[in-house]
């Protein structure tokens, strides 16, 4: 039987050359005469060791990493496809600390199967959430999630049971479910891995919200930031509609559902869901005002079911495993598991699911063995650009949501970056308006008009011009945004602003230097 | 990348009519006129706004409101750079300064004549593996100088 090899297809891994390594292995391995099959998977998460090289064997996988294309004839000689002992060596996957102290519940085949194979997936445990959900019927799967504490992923954290509760309630000729695939925060990457990695599983989290709220038809908004990742997933949709996965009859049940991918247009606002609905309509994604909510008039003014990718994807899990098993995992009114994302300045950057609770420091110190640079940790920005920036002495603070926000920060889509001592935080501040005024919609005021006021005010503190007056401006400013906004994103630019200003004081009291450009 | 077809009526009005009839069909419509004439003329708004009944302000509304619909054609290779906050961390912005004083190529300000687009990105998703960029098309990790002077080089062999 030919051998199998295990190399990630995952854009970040291909970023550091898995294409060539797979080249050279396969190459090498013909110049040998020996039989060996390349199999392209997702990615571990661990992005250090990529490109990781992965091998069955009776004890497990075993994996080398970071492989280069020069090590092709070396694995070989060591005989890597039984395991054998090399420098890359990192003896069994499953060992590796960085995974072993994991809870995955949503990215536990990602990097293990095929993404485009469905029958790797059901062999490794896919397909069991909507066959329940098949079996419990649609009240009741909603019921399921209702119980099991989810709340949406994407960053507001409301309670999905009760937003699918409420379009399931709703009567109307059509509904539709969405998925939110715009993932634009930095230092976010989960979406676009479990995309790549593991298709099929958010197919299925998606096909059953349609079957349990009555909506026959999705679609996925994909950021065209990410042309892998919708490549792969359009690839995926093909294949789960020739395994009746999607179709008239989902997996030979009397319910039909179908998808559609939509690729996004470079517009960071078409994160927010009512300006992706909009998107979706092929009109300018400006924001709507809410009420009324999207599951009432969403998509085309119909009841719309719209969550995050992570959101749908722990569906499944919790569907096959009851809803009880999957609020185990948490604190508080935080229940079940987050996939985290380590980034920046960071030694060992990632893909960290665990469950709510954890703290800062444990995955930026823990798992991230601290900054790459090997300078001292000055800032850890927690939830993407709309994010608090938390000093070291709140790296103790536990990531789930009523602490982040007791602590004036956000768990947004669960993007960590680190920075080291060399950061500006200033600058920091005013990149926040910067951004907010780069991807505003325009639409309301305070965030169209308020971004670049409030960029060109921590310009004068920088150059130092009526400092104390500007700080209080500053303030003044935010409050304004964060009351008088339409939505997160010029309502949550304080944040990221005001803890660089709560925390880093110092940086706006440097000697006056000139603004930046 | 493959050599983009030049601008035609005949082939629009054909690009159009494939999405035409798919509700909300305008973003699908501009990417398949961005991918195959890589920009979207002024014609192309017109004839969209005919084939979906809007007005041509509302369909240069819709154009102008996303940043990938560039306007006018790109000569040469793009390199997308992240500048969001992972890639900072990393110095992505040395980065930028780097292109400027050594290779006299500052983003989001036309190719110089030199044959390589580089163009402001806020993340690419590759956030462990930064500063992170796109080269037309392809993902590169971990970007640094050798890496951004390799690629100048490759975009001006390929340029001249």
């Amino acid at each position: 039987m030919s051998a199998q090899v295990f190399i990630p297809g995952d854009s970040s891994a291909l970023s550091v050359g898995a294409d060539g390594v797979a080249a050279a292995l396969s190459r090498e391995a013909r110049s040998r005469g020996l039989d060996v099959t390349i199999v392209r998977t997702g990615s571990r998460g661990l992005f250090w060791l990529e490109p990781l090289v992965e091998i069955e064997t009776p004890t497990g996988r075993m994996g080398y990493g970071p492989v280069a294309d020069e090590d092709a004839g070396s694995l070989f000689e060591c005989g890597f496809l039984d395991g054998g002992a090399h420098p890359k060596a990192l003896g069994r996957i499953d060992d590796i600390p960085y995974l072993k102290l994991q809870q995955r519940l949503v990215f536990a085949r990602c990097g293990l199967t095929d993404p485009l194979s469905l029958e790797d997936y059901r062999r490794h445990g896919g397909l069991k959430g909507l066959e329940a959900a098949l079996r419990l019927g649609p009240k009741a799967t909603v019921d399921e999630v209702l119980a099991s504490g989810l709340r949406g992923r994407g960053g507001a954290g409301f309670p999905t049971g009760i937003k699918w509760r409420t379009v399931a309630a709703t009567a109307s000729d059509r509904k539709y479910v969405v998925c939110n695939a715009d993932e634009g925060d930095s230092g976010t990457f989960a979406d676009r891995m479990l995309m790549e990695g593991d298709p099929f599983l958010l197919i299925e989290g998606m096909a059953i919200a349609g079957v349990s709220v009555g909506a026959t038809m999705g679609y996925i908004y994909i950021r065209s930031e990410y042309p892998h990742a919708f490549a792969t997933f359009s690839r995926a949709i093909e294949h789960a509609r020739s395994g009746r996965l999607l179709g008239e009859r989902v997996l030979g049940s009397a319910h039909a559902f179908d998808l559609e991918p939509r690729l996004g247009a470079g517009a960071y606002i078409c994160g927010e869901e009512t300006s992706l609905l909009e998107s979706l309509e092929g009109k300018r994604g400006e924001v709507r005002a809410k009420p009324p909510l999207p599951a009432i008039s969403g998509l085309f003014g119909k009841p719309t079911v719209i969550n995050n990718v992570l959101t749908f994807a722990s569906v499944p899990w919790i569907l096959d495993h009851g809803p009880k098993a999957y609020a185990e995992y948490g604190v508080g009114r935080s229940l079940g598991s987050q996939p985290f994302q380590l980034a920046g300045n960071v030694r060992y950057g990632g893909l960290i699911e665990l469950a709510f609770g954890a703290t800062i420091r444990e995955l930026v110190e823990g798992f991230g063995g601290g900054t790459r640079s090997g300078r001292p940790i000055r800032a850890v920005q927690v939830g993407g650009p709309l994010g608090a920036y938390f000093p070291e002495s709140l790296l103790d603070t536990p990531l789930d949501y009523e602490s982040m926000a007791a602590a004036n920060g956000m768990l947004g889509h669960g993007g960590i970056v680190v920075f080291d001592d060399r950061v500006d935080m200033a600058r920091q501040a005013r990149f926040a308006f910067q951004f907010c005024a780069k991807e505003s919609c325009g639409k309301c005021t305070p965030c169209r008009l308020g971004s670049t006021r409030g960029a060109e005010t921590v310009d004068k503190i920088i150059a130092g011009l009526g400092r104390q007056k500007n700080v209080e401006l500053l303030r003044d400013l935010c409050e304004v945004m964060t009351d008088g906004s339409l939505c997160a994103l010029g309502g949550l630019t304080a944040l990221p602003v005001l803890s660089a200003l709560d925390h880093f004081s110092e940086d706006f009291a440097k000697p006056p230097r000139a603004a930046a450009e | 990348m493959a050599a983009k077809a030049a601008f035609d009526a005949e082939l629009a009005r054909a690009v159009i009519d494939r999405r035409r009839s798919a509700p909300g069909a305008a973003l699908p419509i501009l990417h398949d006129l961005l991918h195959e004439f890589g920009y979207i003329d002024d014609a192309a708004i017109a004839l969209m706004a005919d084939a979906l009944n809007i007005s041509k302000a509302e369909a240069l509304g819709v154009v102008s409101f996303y940043h990938d619909f560039r306007r006018v054609p790109v000569d040469g290779r793009v390199l997308k750079l992240c500048r969001a906050e992972s890639c900072q961390a990393m110095g992505c912005e040395d980065l930028v300064e780097h292109l400027e004083t050594r290779h006299g190529l500052a983003p989001d300000a036309g190719d110089a004549g030199r044959g390589l687009h580089v163009e402001t990105v806020y993340c690419l998703g590759n956030c462990a593996l930064s500063p992170a960029a796109l080269f037309n098309g392809a993902p590169i990790g971990r970007l640094d100088r050798g890496k951004i002077d390799a690629i100048v080089a490759d975009a001006e062999g390929k340029a001249s």
